[in-house]
């Protein structure tokens, strides 16, 4: 299968000097190729959630008369919420150690501590919706609260979205062990986990710190 | 078989000869025909760029017709090079004409769009006139605060005077737009706009809304007149204190959804009308349910 | 019990709709009647539905993107008419309640349901095969996008027999398409549907940037890849980087309307302008989604017909990323009106003339291509050069939109409709028609019939002319877009030769079908024996036609560019085939009903969303998730393919190459 006048001969005839780059070596594996496509969609999910960081950035001193940032937040709330992520991200890759060592117990004890954290997170976050509407910050107030609503119910979204995926992960590996795909999947699951925390830190940041500045 | 490439270059002359000569007979209308100096300038530079492109355009379409012909299959004074795909030289004018050419036309942009900017007051000895417009469903509201006067459907303007118009929209966006005058602006709620236009000329106008607010839009059309300073003066002061008033009460029942709206004149208008529709602090009756705009005042909680 | 659905939604007292639907509703029920009885079901069902092979997925998507173009060309020729008729005193026959809904109907079908589609549909046919590889790098998420893409369409051709469509325009720019003036159902038709079809865009957009990055064939590196699989990529990391934007705006205004937010109300704050900003931040990208793989289709149809290499193939590279990337720095070229200012107007004027550079570069390098080549004037060379004279106008007037003080005596006026359909149709339409005939023979065995095929392009290119010429005229008059009532009597002329070069477009149309059917029926005479008719230069035309479907036996080892090309140069110089190669049994991925099951679900909840039958719509998602987790629990996920039949299948390709050998090019 060479070009030119040589003689065709079988298979794969790349010598390392005709490495003309990426690519060369055909086709990639499987766990190269579905973390990555899931690292695209985590990109795409990235770029969602910056549009909603522009709506953020538009409106957020559109009170309409109503409430603002500083007089809405609390910072230790979050800070106590900002923890339960952290943790729960660090828990999550001890749960990927323990799963590459094919430890049944362990795995599903640290995967159970993540979606436990992951529940506290988001009690408490309901717990801050559920107050500021009863107060009559509700999204319906303002834009400001409309685009402060979507924003981080956005990303509690994502969170309930992970603990239903986290769930059937569980389940499945306790059903199926730990096999090439199931791994595959729960990898693309930490990444989907540790994004989050990502996402969550600009959000700490740049709503809340940036909100209740003096 | 090949004589439909010979087709294509002969229907295509054909019709660009059509359109040129049906183009031409229509060069009094519109944009291409304006009564004022900042539509005459947009005019200037729609032609000189579109000459511009059209030098290289053209020659380029040629080309095509002639290289598809030339090298067409069954043609054997035609030089096959079939390995012929690069050239450096070539490459480098085909990187070249386009950006020569947007270069050129990036320098009439950046200094037009600057010259031409809606909101730069023309240059003028004359003082602007000054005129709000409301843009409503469907149709359009003028208040000319100065002359304490209104009109709907209908803009009376001085000739050879600059008009220097502050935009809002009652309900939902719109778009001002008198094509003879030049520049269209959006109209949007609880927001303005500016915009300066002037007419040299006298005469009546076309006006419309160009852009899409619902089901009474085709009806958005207005009429602009243009007359001579000393008329306008004498119909400002004609029209004053005769006819309705606008004021809350009027304001609300022309408020309501109608279209293809006859013009209507109003004597007097309530001080600071403008404004308040942008702050929407007038009740309007656009909608068959609209309650008054809520404001809710609950005292702000302490953070916690 | 069932929301705000009643009996009212069925429109019993407009004519058009209703006969629409029940002839709609009739033609569906009989073709549905006529396959049952004739047995395809099955069929259909193992072949097609369930497949996760590329090739089934794109023909399906061409299937659908030429069945909604009949629609979108039915709401154009019923715009014509009206703007013909509805004339001075006369209102014409279409009351604004219905033009409004034709015209939003128009755009968003024809953007969302035909052009990309379409444009999705030859990504997924040519791609793979292009790159040399058996199949996407997800091709169960393949199947999920195309029937997420159906639930769309699905719910808007609803739209015309329950309820109502939106009438805010293809883009629904609140405050119009707020709850407030638009109170019906139709907007939320428009965002429930163009949200589900948008999952399933995202992930196609996944889907192929990380099969033209990660799986290839080998020896193929980045620079050896075909320049439809370039400019397929550049599209596709355009979807991953606009189409969240869309979601996002598309939701905020859906939380808007649902439950009384207030991103983009009068009342409460909310700023118009941002959603302005938003949907077109995606909006701009988007018609670049469509646009560079119709560029990519017209180097391989120049390359392939000229008889030599694309001219310029690291240009064309570099001008198609170059593309990609400025494409996000123009969007505000859509609203100068808006009052932004001379500096930020300027700006993107300008960056919007930036990108007329590379397409400029790509105009001449296919010139180039055809010069000191042997052009072959089939059915697709005619599309490529009715492109390259009908774009460069439609650039012309582009350029000119760019420069604001021109943008502000033409915005939204029919200068502006002339120029968007100038670029589509005959930038990305003709490129569309050009690869149906051009690849059409690799996915069905025999090629489309010639004559009929150059009846169609006549007829869209005198066609189009006529239906759009007069409207540039009519926007320097003055006149402006969607107008259900004209109000100048000597528009009138110009309006009907619109009307007659609408009406002849939509021959052209029909005489797809009338091809495709005469095409199937006289198939013999024109059958793809080699799988080669177009003596072609790209991995594709290495397989039969259809190809198997794992596509190729053995993955061929690419050592240069146009590696199909040299490979046939040498075999033909050389008499004699390469080795036969070690045959290996083959994997490949089961088919499933995941997709068009998750897509029906999708579609229950999102009519159920439109609706306000809550109870409905928590099912939907119920079942949806249900079937991601049935789904997630099988074992089995790939068939194997045994060796004798890869070495039988094989063989008899290699059979045939060597008959034809000398003979490999079929064209007239």
């Amino acid at each position: 299968m060479t070009a030119g006048t040589e003689a065709p001969t079988l298979g794969l005839t790349h010598q390392a000097s005709e490495d003309t780059g990426l690519g060369h070596r055909g086709p990639q594996s499987k766990s190269i190729v579905v973390p990555y496509g899931f690292w695209l969609f985590v990109l795409s999910d990235m770029v969602l959630f910056s549009a909603l960081f522009a709506s953020y950035a538009s409106l957020v001193h559109a009170t309409d008369g109503g409430p603002t940032t500083s007089q809405l937040f609390d910072r230790k709330l979050v800070a106590v919420e900002t923890m339960a992520l952290l943790i729960s991200s660090f828990v999550c890759g001890l749960a990927m150690i323990t799963a590459k060592r094919k430890n049944m117990v362990w795995t599903q004890v640290w995967l159970v501590m993540t979606g436990l954290l992951g529940l506290v997170f988001l009690g408490i976050e309901l717990h801050e919706f559920s107050t500021m509407i009863a107060e009559g910050a509700g999204p319906q107030r303002s834009a400001f609260l409309s685009s402060f609503f979507t924003l981080v119910g956005c990303h509690g979204a994502h969170v309930t979205a992970g603990l239903l995926w986290l769930g059937t992960m569980m389940a499945q590996i306790w059903n199926k062990g730990f096999q090439e795909h199931i791994m595959r999947r729960l990898l693309c699951f930490s990444v989907f986990w540790h994004a989050l925390d990502i996402i969550w830190v600009a959000i700490f940041t740049i709503v809340y710190l940036i909100g209740t500045l003096p | 078989m090949n004589a439909s490439v010979a087709h294509v270059w002969s229907l295509r002359r054909t019709i660009a000869v059509a359109a040129a000569s049906l183009a031409l007979s229509g060069c009094n209308r519109g944009i291409l025909d304006p009564v004022g100096p900042i539509a005459a300038q947009e005019k200037q530079i729609l032609i000189n760029s579109t000459a511009i492109m059209l030098a290289i355009i053209i020659p380029t379409m040629i080309a095509t017709v002639a290289f598809a012909w030339w090298f067409r299959r069954g043609n054997t004074k035609a030089t096959y090079r079939p390995d012929w795909e690069y050239s450096g030289a070539i490459e480098m004018v085909v990187w070249a004409i386009p950006a020569l050419t947007i270069m050129l036309l990036g320098g009439i942009t950046w200094i037009s769009s600057h010259d031409l900017d809606p909101g730069r007051p023309l240059k003028s000895d004359k003082p602007p006139l000054n005129v709000e417009v409301v843009s409503l469903d469907w149709k359009w509201l003028f208040i000319y605060p100065d002359q304490g006067i209104a009109t709907v459907n209908q803009l009376v303007v001085p000739a050879g005077t600059p008009v220097s118009f502050k935009l809002t929209s009652a309900t939902v966006w719109n778009s001002f737009f008198v094509p003879q005058m030049g520049t269209m602006i959006y109209t949007m709620p609880r927001m303005t706009t500016q915009l300066n236009l002037q007419a040299d000329k006298t005469g009546e106008f076309q006006g419309l809304s160009s852009h899409f607010s619902g089901d009474g839009f085709p009806g958005m059309q207005f009429k602009v007149q243009s007359l001579p300073a000393d008329q306008f003066a004498m119909w400002a002061q004609g029209a004053h204190g005769q006819g309705g008033a606008l004021d809350t009460a009027s304001y609300a029942e022309l408020s309501k959804p109608s279209s293809y709206v006859k013009p209507i004149t109003y004597g007097a208008v309530a001080p600071g009308l403008f404004d308040a529709i942008v702050n929407d602090k007038v009740p309007q009756l656009h909608l068959p349910q609209a309650a008054p705009p809520a404001k809710n005042n609950s005292a702000v909680p302490a953070g916690g | 019990m069932f929301g705000r659905l009643t009996w009212d939604a069925i429109p019993f007292h407009e004519p058009i709709p209703l006969i629409t639907s029940l002839v709609v509703l009739l033609a569906a029920g009989a073709i549905g009647i006529w396959v049952w009885r004739k047995g395809y079901a099955p069929y259909l069902w193992h072949e097609y539905i369930t497949s996760t092979d590329h090739k089934k997925i794109g023909i399906m998507y061409i299937v659908m993107a030429l069945v909604m173009l009949v629609r979108g060309w039915a709401d154009a020729i019923m715009m014509r008419a009206q703007q013909s008729l509805a004339i001075g005193a006369s209102q014409g026959y279409l009351p604004p309640e219905h033009y409004n809904q034709i015209f939003s109907a128009h755009g968003t079908i024809m953007i969302f349901f035909v052009a990309m589609p379409f444009v999705i549909g030859f990504m997924n046919f040519v791609v793979p095969l292009q790159l040399g590889v058996r199949d996407v790098a997800f091709p169960t998420l393949n199947n999920v996008s195309f029937w997420l893409n159906a639930s769309g369409a699905l719910l808007i051709n609803l739209s015309l027999f329950i309820g109502e469509f939106s009438r805010a325009g293809w883009l629904g720019f609140p405050p119009l398409s707020e709850k407030a003036f638009s109170p019906g159902v139709g907007v939320d038709y428009y965002l429930v549907a163009l949200q589900i079809s948008g999952v399933g865009t995202v992930l196609t957009g996944v889907n192929f940037v990380t099969t033209i990055l990660k799986i290839r064939a080998p020896g193929m590196s980045y620079l050896r890849m075909p320049v439809f699989c370039w400019t397929a990529l550049a599209s596709n990391l355009l979807v991953i980087a606009a189409f969240p934007v869309l979601t996002v705006v598309l939701a905020e205004l859906m939380l808007d309307r649902y439950l009384g937010f207030h991103f983009f109300t009068n009342d409460g704050g909310g700023n118009s302008m941002l959603y302005m900003n938003l949907i077109w931040v995606w909006g701009h990208p988007e018609v670049y989604i469509l646009v560079l793989p119709a560029f990519g289709i017209y180097s391989e149809v120049a390359a392939t017909f000229s008889g030599k290499p694309l001219f310029g193939y690291r240009s064309m590279v570099f001008a198609t990323l170059a593309i990609c990337l400025i494409s996000f720095m123009v969007w505000l070229h859509h609203f100068f009106t808006m009052g932004a200012g001379g500096d930020i107007n300027a700006v993107f004027g300008i960056a919007s003339m930036i990108i007329g550079i590379p397409t400029g570069v790509k105009i001449y390098n296919w010139l180039f291509t055809m010069y000191g080549g042997r052009v072959r004037f089939n059915v697709p060379v005619y599309w490529l050069i009715g492109f390259m004279l009908t774009f460069v106008i439609g650039g012309l007037t582009g350029v000119l939109l760019a420069i604001p003080p021109v943008d502000f005596v033409v915005h939204n006026s029919l200068f502006l409709v002339a120029h968007f359909h100038q670029v589509i149709i005959g930038g990305v339409v003709f490129a569309l028609m050009a690869g149906y005939t051009y690849w059409f023979p690799k996915a069905f065995g025999f090629t489309l019939d010639e004559r009929i095929g150059k009846w169609i392009f006549w007829c869209w290119f005198i066609g189009f002319h006529l239906a759009f010429m007069p409207l540039y005229v009519l926007g320097f008059w003055g006149a402006t877009r969607r107008m259900q009532h004209i109000p100048d009597a000597t528009w009138a002329p110009w309006l009907n030769v619109a009307f007659v070069g609408a009406a002849i477009i939509g021959v052209g149309i029909a005489l797809t079908v009338v091809q495709l059917l005469y095409s199937i029926k006289t198939r013999d005479q024109r059958m793809d024996v080699t799988g080669d008719p177009w003596d072609g230069r790209t991995l594709e035309w290495l397989t039969l036609s259809p190809p198997p479907h794992y596509n190729f036996a053995v993955l061929p080892d690419v050592h240069g560019e146009e590696a199909y090309w040299t490979r046939k140069q040498t075999a033909i110089k050389q008499d004699q085939l390469i080795d036969e190669p070690d045959y290996q049994p083959i994997e490949m991925p089961v088919n499933t009903p995941t997709g068009v099951i998750v897509a029906f679900f999708a579609a229950l909840c999102g009519f159920a969303i439109i609706w306000y039958i809550w109870w409905l719509a928590i099912l939907g998602l119920i079942g949806a998730f249900a079937i991601f987790v049935w789904y997630a629990w099988r074992d089995e996920h790939e068939h194997i393919i045994p060796v004798e039949e890869v070495r039988h299948n094989a063989r008899e390709r290699r059979r045939i190459r060597m008959e034809h050998l000398h003979n490999l090019s079929q064209s007239v």
